[in-house]
């Protein structure tokens, strides 16, 4: 008989040695003669288990992890293609405590499915979103989007629908759909799991998309830190254009849509829609001014939907369940579910979809199981480098979008970077601005000047004495508050974020600093 | 369409680099906005970006020259000079920061005798600072070429230089 064994071809299985396993898997396999079909799957997201191997079995997948190429040998002994007994043995994947009490949607098949088969997509539920859109006039389709509540995923969390709304309104022409891949944030890395384990949900949201504002053109504009992520896409867009879904009558609609990856630069600032759109024509990606809005006059300044990665990718089971199945998940203006990333000084480190609502203690303490190392936990930055560092002791804070406001933070695209007590917070706030000063795009002079003038007042604050310090505060206050209110983008407009909440939660490293470096 | 000639004189080039720059930019300029695949393209066949390319792709592309340097200088990815036969990113951002990548980072630079941007003396390998490999569940990380290793320490760098070497 044939045994199905899954060792994941995701970039951080990869990482941590998956290829090697993979090879000894298919080389003791050989040697034993048994006939084994390796998958190379996307990632479950249970990273600290990674490199994870399963078998199919009668009863379920059954999981071993992390698996080294060393471990492989007596994996066989132990029986594990039947799903046997060995140390590593983690028992059925689905009934593992961290993915098993999560809700699932976006992420329903990474980890699960083939991402380089249509068929296997198709076989779990791929491709019915599209087929309910097709069935349904653009504005219907923009409604349905609009009623799921659905918000943007990459940090400014605005409407999805509401964008599709002004793009399908403007009659005829050439349009576009944009999808922005370009996820940059330290601490997130969702984007690319969907990307490596499950690509053919972003092409038929991109699709969908495509067909309910009248666009024929869409563009992956992706990482170039993510060369496993091009792979994985481009071998999924040929899939659907031979099979149909991509190119001139898609689906036998009669309707056209084509999908093109292009390769971005290295440039932080191409992750904001307008540095985006500059930089896919080619350009420098510097920001451009609003309005308008890249809705009415977007990519080669025609009309342009631009969304993030999860955003497309959610899309397709709004369709397929409609919009209240989506909505009724989360709760007061944010709807369905988030997959938050757990990262840093994390022990389970790892992907978590749920519907918004729950606490970040429940995230930091119940699914990471506090820090890696052992030591209690003082500061979580959320939401990425510009995003603010939470103090343990507001760890009660509800996981929505206005929660996080309220507080001071953003949730942006459910990045959670945990740092121990051994955290220098003076330091983190003048990477803030050292970031900030790299990556500026330098069109306004708030972020271009301000940045680099952060890093400086910050230096002469750890060095000062006390009176220094307190004149050189006001000054650093006064400098944050010219960023956040005139910086022409979110780059100089939020790096204040991460240095005030430094300031205002950690304010003893500033102090701590500036007496070790006087004694 | 047709182009407006370019009569500015270029600079000589090495006839493999011209024929390398004009295969990439007759496969690609005529895509809307072609100039970062023309340069990711260009990289891709030399390992680099001349500078002495620059006046050629820009009468390819129809733009001034102005134009090409100032999108190549943008993006932290391009490169003007050869790198060294590897090149080694090392992420800096604050999930890698969190678990001990300011010292892994000085440790790769002591053991490799360069800094950021630099190539060590054999030409083997050229560091590299990169904001966020998207490894951050496996912090910290560093990728080499296109190969990413996670959960990195100073003493797995040492011994995989040390395979490296062998």
């Amino acid at each position: 008989m044939s045994f199905t064994v899954y060792v994941p071809r995701d970039a951080s299985a990869l990482s941590l040695g998956a290829e090697a396993v993979a090879h000894a898997i298919a080389a003791e396999a050989a040697r034993r003669d048994i006939d084994i079909t390796i998958v190379r799957n996307g990632s479950r997201g249970l990273y600290w288990l990674e490199p994870m191997v399963e078998v199919a079995t009668s009863t379920g997948r059954v999981a071993y992890g992390p698996v080294q190429k060393s471990d492989v040998k007596a994996l066989f002994d132990a029986d594990f293609v039947n799903g046997g007994k060995h140390a590593l043995s983690l028992g059925l994947t689905e009934e593992i405590a961290f993915l098993k009490n999560q809700q699932r949607l976006t992420f329903a098949r990474v980890g699960i499915v083939d991402p380089r088969s249509l068929d296997d997509y198709r076989a779990h539920g791929g491709y019915r979103g599209l087929e309910a859109a097709l069935h349904m006039d653009g504005a219907a389709i923009v409604q349905a989007v609009t009623d799921a509540g659905l918000r943007g995923r990459g940090g400014a969390a605005f409407p999805a629908g509401i964008k599709w709304k002004t793009c399908h309104d403007i009659q005829g022409g050439q349009k576009y759909i944009v999808c922005n891949a370009d996820e940059g944030d330290s601490g997130t890395y969702s984007d690319r799991m969907i990307m490596e384990g499950d690509p053919f949900v972003l092409i038929e949201g991109m699709t969908i998309a495509g067909v309910a504002v009248g666009a024929t053109q869409g563009y992956i504009y992706l990482r170039v830190e993510y060369p496993h992520a091009q792979r994985a896409l481009e071998a999924a867009i040929a899939a659907a254009e031979a099979a149909g879904y991509l190119g001139d009558n898609i689906a036998g609609s009669g309707k056209s849509f084509r999908l093109e990856v292009r390769m971005a630069g290295g440039a932080y600032i191409c992750g904001e829609e307008t540095s985006l759109l500059e930089s896919l024509e080619g350009k420098r990606g510097q920001v451009r001014f609003k309005p308008p809005l890249p809705a009415i006059q977007g990519l080669f300044g025609k009309p342009t939907v631009i969304n993030n990665v999860i955003t497309l990718a959610t899309v397709p089971i709004i369709l397929e369940k409609g919009a209240a199945y989506y909505r009724d998940y989360g709760v007061g203006r944010s709807r369905g579910t988030l997959p938050i990333q757990l990262a840093g000084n994390i022990k389970r480190a790892g992907l978590v979809e749920r519907a918004f609502g729950l606490t970040l203690r429940e995230l930091i303490e119940g699914y990471g199981g506090g820090t890696a190392s052992g030591r209690p936990v003082r500061a979580i930055q959320v939401g990425g480098p510009l995003g603010a560092y939470i103090p343990a002791s507001q760890l009660d804070v509800q996981i929505d979008y206005e929660a996080f406001v309220a507080i001071g933070g953003m949730l942006g695209h459910g990045g959670m970077v945990v740092f121990d007590d051994t955290v220098d917070m003076a330091a983190q706030a003048r990477y803030a601005m050292e970031f900030c000063a790299i990556e500026s795009c330098g069109k306004c002079t708030p972020c271009r000047i301000g940045s680099t003038r952060g890093v400086e007042v910050i230096d002469r604050i750890v060095a000062g004495n006390a009176a220094e310090r307190e004149r050189e505060e006001v000054l650093l206050r006064d400098l944050c508050n010219t960023m956040l209110a005139g910086s022409l983008c979110a780059l100089g407009g939020m790096a204040p974020f991460p240095v005030l909440s430094a300031l205002d939660h950690f304010h003893e490293d500033f102090e701590a600093s500036a007496t070790t470096a006087a004694s | 369409m047709k182009r407006p000639a370019n009569v500015a004189k270029l600079p000589d080039l090495p006839e493999e680099i011209r024929a390398a720059v004009l295969e990439v930019t007759d496969r690609l300029k005529d895509l809307p906005g072609a100039l970062l695949p023309v340069l990711h393209g260009v990289q891709e066949a030399l390992g680099y970006v001349p500078e002495d390319a620059v006046p050629l792709i820009a009468r390819e592309m129809n733009l001034s020259r102005a134009d090409v340097h100032g999108v190549i200088s943008f993006y932290h990815f391009f490169r003007s000079h050869p790198s060294g036969r590897r090149v080694i990113y090392v992420c800096r951002a604050e999930s890698c920061q969190a678990m001990g990548a300011v010292t892994l980072e000085k440790h790769i630079k002591q053991r490799l005798g360069v800094d950021f941007h630099q190539t060590t003396a054999d030409g083997a390998y050229t560091l590299e600072p990169v904001y966020c490999l998207g490894n951050c569940a496996c912090s910290p990380a560093i990728m080499v070429d296109d190969e990413l290793q996670g959960r990195m320490t100073p003493a797995r760098f040492d011994a995989w230089l040390d395979a490296e070497a062998t």
